[in-house]
């Protein structure tokens, strides 16, 4: 009798406690849900204006702001196609300078890291300790020698300063040396051997197949990059038709930009934020997924 | 003793796979770094069309950039556009974090809110702050909405007011950002042992009090590495004011970054003043890596 009580009283305090908290979780939960409402509100906001903005014309959108798209979206285009600014070669010199980027770093750092993984040599440790010291230095701080050498290697205004350095990338080497660890046993290389497969086909035909997700991943990751990066093009590039996408958007600026068509000003923004947008929201798994691990932030 | 000999010959192969990057890093990042610092120690400059140097002037360019006071203003105009962006992006992540780990919460969507607040991280910087300079000019669509909606009389000059550029900026870093920390702290707390907020929801405590004693004490060294990484990206902060204010640092150079300085005298060609900004930005960024060197390296150990 007593015992069962006592459960019972237990039980009770039990239920009330979990009332209590249940009631405290929901609480809890529809704060979060007004917050995430709100920052959701916050990402997505400038990128409705900028859709919203590059369907209007330039007298639409003298007129003031409106929350409804327009119908002069092909007509901006037309007009950006048709307008001074070399807006077709800029996206092909940013497409190829970014593959070519991506490609190079990937596939290299894999190497290197290979190197590292499956080799036992001297100067080993020494090289690993080294590329993770100078992982974090930044590009902009040896900026100066690097345009003085590419200017006495007459390599000024052309796009191997743009993508050749790409080559040793320490970031992606240190993912790529993280995922091997996690994922390459040594046993399926002497396998390879055994099987007479020569150091360098085992690399290409073993190793970098086996290391696709982690290649996908960075791959991504550099060609956003480079797509985005303006600081070494704007130093590096001159002539208007080598230009890329974030050195014609500066010129825009640059320019005396009351007198555009705003119509063309937006849907030239549109133009360089949506492929990415686009692309991101096709990859979005993993490349969530592969933030965690290294990179500088801002 | 033949087995032997083939191993060697097998691991002559990790240094000819090293060849590529050790190449290029020599050639287009340490030559020019011994360059950059080399260059500090010469007065290198273009005066109309005088050519003025190379003289050897020993640390004069270090002086120069101090005393004249642009390195101390542009230092403190970084730093205080970092700290403006910094300080609401880890309070904002911090939370998103716990509320995205905590079980008790259930939060449907997480893919959803993950996604979109990661997104503006892969945006062009460049595209990003020239899409906020039109939206906030004198007769941009902000100017033009708050004058609808009666808050304001007449257009606001977002850009000829010092602390209106510095939080355009600072915001849209933190925009940018956000995203990036959440999701490395989100790795940080899913690290923690859970049998840890178990005990402590057994204790009663509240959710509060457990962020206060347990998540937030076992986040430190997660919380240093974000923070300092996030400090060495901030030293470089440079597309976003750049576009902004066209280069200018406007108004007074009140935006006006270390980056930006040194991308001056990079077009002008001052090799002196901007060989001895690099090595001063070298130092600081060395210093900074040392400290993430320790985070980073510290789990290869175990």
């Amino acid at each position: 009798m007593s015992a069962s009580t006592t459960a019972v009283m237990a039980n009770t305090s039990l239920m009330a406690g979990q009332k209590e908290n249940g009631a405290s979780i929901r609480v809890r939960r529809i704060i979060a849900y007004i917050v995430l409402g709100l920052v959701t509100f916050l990402c997505l906001f400038w990128f409705y204006v900028l859709f919203i903005n590059a369907t209007r014309s330039h007298q639409e959108l003298s007129g003031g702001f409106t929350a409804i798209p327009s119908t002069h979206l092909i007509e901006n285009w037309t007009n950006l196609k048709n307008g001074t600014l070399p807006i077709f070669n800029g996206i092909f010199n940013s497409l190829l300078i970014a593959v070519v980027t991506a490609v190079f770093s990937t596939y290299f750092s894999t190497m290197t890291a290979y190197a590292i993984h499956a080799y036992d040599f001297k100067f080993k440790k020494f090289m690993f300790t080294f590329i993770l010291m100078v992982m974090m230095i930044p590009a902009q701080v040896t900026a100066l020698g690097f345009l003085q050498l590419i200017g006495k290697m007459g390599l000024d205004d052309s796009f191997i300063p743009l993508t050749i350095p790409a080559i040793a990338a320490p970031s992606v080497f240190f993912y790529m040396k993280q995922y091997m660890d996690s994922t390459l046993p040594l046993s399926l290389i002497e396998a390879a051997r055994i099987d007479g497969s020569g150091e360098f086909r085992t690399f290409n035909s073993i190793v970098v197949p086996l290391m696709k997700p982690a290649i996908a991943v960075q791959a991504i990751f550099t060609f956003v990059s480079s797509w985005n990066n303006y600081f070494t093009p704007a130093l590096v590039l001159h002539t208007d038709t080598k230009k890329t996408l974030p050195i014609l958007i500066a010129q825009l600026r640059a320019a005396d930009w009351l007198k555009f068509d705003m119509g063309k000003v937006y849907v030239m923004i549109a133009f360089s934020i949506f492929p990415v947008i686009v692309v991101y929201l096709l990859l979005s798994r993993y490349i969530v997924g592969g933030v965690t691990l290294g990179g500088v932030k801002g | 003793m033949k087995k032997k000999s083939k191993v060697v010959s097998y691991n002559k192969w990790g240094y000819i796979f090293l060849i590529p990057f050790v190449v290029v890093y020599l050639v287009f990042q340490m030559i020019p770094l011994v360059s950059t610092i080399y260059n500090s120690f010469f007065e290198n400059y273009r005066s109309g069309l005088t050519q003025v140097g190379p003289n050897f002037v020993g640390l004069q360019n270090y002086l120069t950039i101090i005393t004249n006071g642009d390195l101390p203003t542009y230092t403190v105009n970084t730093l205080i556009m970092w700290v403006m962006g910094f300080v609401p992006q880890i309070i904002l992540s911090l939370l998103l974090g716990a509320w995205f780990t905590d079980p008790s919460l259930r939060l449907k969507a997480q893919g959803f809110f993950k996604t979109v607040i990661y997104m503006p991280n892969l945006i062009m910087a460049s595209a990003f702050s020239m899409l906020f300079f039109t939206l906030f000019a004198n007769t941009g669509p902000i100017n033009s909405l708050l004058l609808q909606l009666g808050v304001i009389k007449e257009a606001y000059q977002f850009m000829s007011h010092v602390w209106s550029v510095r939080s355009l900026v600072a915001f849209m870093n933190c925009v940018m950002w956000f995203g990036n920390t959440t999701i490395l702290l989100m790795a940080g707390m899913m690290g923690i042992d859970p049998s840890l907020f178990e005990a402590a929801q057994v204790d009663g405590a509240t959710a509060t009090q457990i962020f206060y004693k347990i998540t937030l004490p076992l986040l430190k060294p997660i919380l240093i590495f974000v923070m300092i990484t996030s400090l060495i990206g901030g030293l470089q902060m440079f597309d976003v004011p750049q576009i902004l204010t066209n280069g200018t640092g406007d108004p007074m150079r009140s935006s006006m970054t270390l980056i930006m300085y040194l991308n001056k005298h990079l077009f002008s060609k001052n090799y002196g003043l901007g060989g001895a900004l690099s090595v001063f930005m070298f130092i600081i960024t060395g210093i900074l890596s040392l400290i993430v060197f320790k985070f980073t390296a510290s789990p290869e150990k175990k």
